[in-house]
């Protein structure tokens, strides 16, 4: 199998077979960060730029991590040290450092399709890290990673998603996903927070919290954006809870085996009751953990001997 | 020195459809007569019209010609070559220019341009308010003495209600339409394109139909208020058309306008963040563009009109979010409205009186093809097929989502004045 995409752009440009073979890999990498010295030099003398044009600490530590563990250069810059202050344009910017020839981009933008954009004109590879409320292909990844190590498959599960899926491109990438790999995904929220079509990423609206996780074997909670909206898509964050906090008496109606996932940072008490947040169940730290390998994976088969060549 | 159009369909819709010979003298139009009575004549020059429908000049009420202060998008030379390159002998342009056309002093400059240039003419509407702000009435009768045939804010719209009916109580004194870009802001709340499963799928801020709908609705209330005249531009969703149906079955008087794009691309041609298939109102969705052509047939729908919207790539060659909303249409209006003939959804006839008559109407202007008036005439080639190719185009900008589509019929020639402005001899 060869892997041949230049770009991850987002989750509905995979194939499936392209998702298993990166899910593949990420497992492989693991083993490399359990390692006392966690470096390999697969990656010795390719640049990795992580362009970050939004705040971010855990995608971009990980993306670092993830360069570092296998010897690349990476370097970052963000939007207050870029000259995107000064006025340049995304493609301006994106030439400049296509002119300083490195291997990869990683870029997180606040405008939906900017990875889309530099990737038609750069011909480096480019790693969507989120744009705007479309995609983040990197975090899905890591999910279905974390839920395929945890239960064996992803076919036939049922996935609940609860929260604000309107300004999610978490719950975009993970519906259609998820969806994709044969996962049964429901989802649940306020109707302020569920955007026109979105069945057609492939899931059920469920009327309400008990019905969506009733029987979940995968849990994920989102973050409800304070900082993004007033009081227009729900009331006091009290009433939010009420109607969608995952706490102990609801996480009962789900299976046994339930597992709780969330893309951070956690609002606790808010979406999801420290309580659950820290159980038996929650995977909230794997996902972390299993992040990194995925994005070594990523870089793997971008510019490492993956694109182009035989994995195995 | 005399020319003669010879060997064409007349159209002039409700007048002659007939095969006959025009003569023009000068300016103006001399004679009708049947094409056996023309001697060839040395003094005549002849232009050969067989195969050809030859109709009352088109206008295009919509146009952003984006002089003074945007030259690098658009000039008013550039912007009226590339008006009579698509069929038309007049435009109305809008006033959203900087500075704003809200004074005689932008309209004057305006019409006086076009005239050193001698060829597709302008017809300018000014601004409703100061600055288009929406806050202080512009000297409206002032501008019309100086040469606006309309008033509209066009770009935004007049949010103030009471500001509106105070406008339209004054535009009905001067009898002078209110063209109207209806909008609420506060529903499309930062979105870029049509909401709906693709704006879902696209992860992009949906603009919901009810938009547009609720300002036409509003303006219908105050258009029935005031007994004033409300035109509305570019009307893009199925409830908009109804409530201009309904309105205008009481009576309420209201005319309006679509675009091409609206009656041939929807939101699922917005494909891979392609900024030239942004716009506003936005590309809707199929049951939208279905409406919007039964508007165009049963009459609810008066006018076509392009939205001619020039932007250079400084604007477009961005993220979809961040683009300029607009597409440039002056060259390809006329080959895509001839779809409606093709697809018979609409008469040759009833597609001229929406290019041509009906604009005329609402401007204030007789282009009626007669003895004695004025030769501004169009020259349809109504078989040729080609593809567009915006490399072609007059316009100095080369944002349209229609490159490469491949299109029945187009303007073989255009004259204003009695002078030929624009001639396809391929």
């Amino acid at each position: 199998m060869r892997f041949i995409k230049k770009d991850i752009l987002d989750i509905k440009s995979l194939e499936l077979h392209e998702i298993e073979m990166i899910l593949d890999t990420a497992q492989g990498m693991k083993e490399i960060s359990e390692r006392p010295v966690k470096k390999v030099p697969t990656l010795r003398g390719k640049t990795i730029v992580l362009f970050f044009q939004e705040p971010s600490t855990r995608t971009k530590l990980s993306f670092d991590t993830a360069a570092k563990r296998l010897s690349a250069d990476s370097l970052s810059i963000s939007k207050s040290s870029s000259s995107i202050v000064k006025g340049e344009t995304l493609i301006d910017t994106a030439r400049n450092l296509e002119a300083m020839k490195p291997d990869v981009i990683v870029l997180r933008h606040p405008s939906s399709g900017a990875a889309h954009l530099i990737a038609k004109r750069v011909k480096a590879s480019v790693i969507n890290a989120g744009d705007g409320i479309h995609a983040h292909p990197s975090q899905a990844l890591l999910d279905m990673m974390s839920v395929r190590e945890k239960k064996g498959e992803i076919k036939g599960l049922k996935i609940s998603i609860i929260g604000d899926i309107a300004h999610s491109r978490v719950a975009r990438s993970d519906i259609t996903g998820f969806s994709k790999m044969g996962a049964n995904v429901f989802i649940c929220a306020p109707g302020t927070m569920i955007p026109m079509g979105i069945e057609n990423l492939g899931c059920t609206i469920s009327p309400n919290m008990e019905t969506c996780i009733e029987g979940a074997d995968v849990i994920m909670m989102l973050r409800i954006q304070k900082e993004r909206q007033g009081n227009i898509l729900f009331p006091t964050e009290r009433e939010y809870t009420m109607l969608f906090g995952l706490n102990k008496a609801r996480l009962n109606l789900a299976k046994k085996d339930v597992i709780v996932m969330h893309p951070g940072p956690l609002n606790r008490g808010v979406e999801i009751s420290s309580e659950v947040a820290d159980s038996e169940c929650s995977l909230i730290l794997d996902q972390v953990t299993n992040g990194v390998a995925l994005r070594m994976a990523l870089f793997y088969l971008v510019a490492g001997g993956g694109r182009n060549a035989d994995l195995y | 020195m005399r020319t003669c159009i010879k060997g064409g369909r007349l159209l002039d819709p409700g007048k002659i459809n007939e095969k006959k010979d025009i003569i023009i003298k000068d300016h103006l139009i001399e004679a009708i007569v049947d094409p056996e009575d023309i001697e060839t004549r040395k003094d005549i020059e002849i232009i050969d019209a067989r195969g050809m429908i030859v109709v009352p000049g088109l206008i295009d009420i919509h146009v952003h010609l984006r002089e003074p202060g945007h030259e690098y998008k658009e000039t008013i030379e550039s912007g009226l070559f590339a008006a009579a390159r698509g069929g038309f002998t007049a435009v109305c342009s809008m006033p959203n220019t900087n500075p704003v056309n809200d004074n005689r002093q932008v309209t004057k400059f305006i019409i006086n341009r076009s005239k050193e240039l001698g060829f597709s003419k302008v017809y300018p509407a000014g601004a409703i308010t100061q600055g288009s702000l929406g806050n202080a009435l512009a000297e409206i009768y002032d501008m019309k003495q100086a040469g606006i045939v309309a008033v509209t804010d066009d770009g935004k719209p007049l949010e103030n209600p009471n500001m509106m009916r105070r406008a339209l109580e004054y535009c009905k004194g001067l009898n002078i339409p209110i063209f109207v870009h209806a909008e609420e802001l506060s529903l499309v709340d930062g979105g870029s394109m049509n909401e709906g499963p693709f704006a879902t799928f696209w992860g992009i801020k949906g603009i919901p139909n009810a938009a547009e709908s609720v300002m036409v609705v509003r303006d219908i209330a105050l258009s029935e208020l005031t007994g004033a005249w409300v035109h509305f531009c570019h009307v893009s969703t199925k409830e908009s058309v109804e409530a201009i149906r309904q309105a205008k079955k009481r009576g309420v008087n209201v005319t309006c306008e679509t675009a091409p794009h609206y009656f041939t691309l929807t939101d699922a041609d917005v494909k891979d963040y392609d900024t030239n298939f942004k716009m506003n109102p936005p590309l809707r969705s199929e049951e939208d563009r279905q409406a919007v052509i039964q508007g165009l047939s049963d009459g609810t729908i008066d006018v076509i009109a392009s939205d001619h919207a020039p932007h250079s790539v400084v604007e477009k060659d961005v993220e979809f979010d961040m683009a300029a909303f607009g597409i440039i249409g002056l060259e390809t209006s006329l080959s895509l409205s001839l779809k409606l003939v093709h697809d018979r959804f609409l008469t040759m006839e009833e597609l001229i009186i929406k290019m041509a008559k009906n604009p005329a109407k609402i401007i204030g202007i007789n282009n009626d093809i007669k003895p004695g008036n004025i030769a501004d005439l169009t020259i349809i080639d109504p078989d040729v097929f080609y593809e567009i190719d915006p490399e072609s185009f007059k316009s100095r900008s080369k944002n349209s989502p229609f490159s490469g589509i491949k299109v029945k019929g187009r303007a073989f020639l255009t004259m204003v004045n009695g002078k030929v402005v624009y001639l396809n001899d391929k």
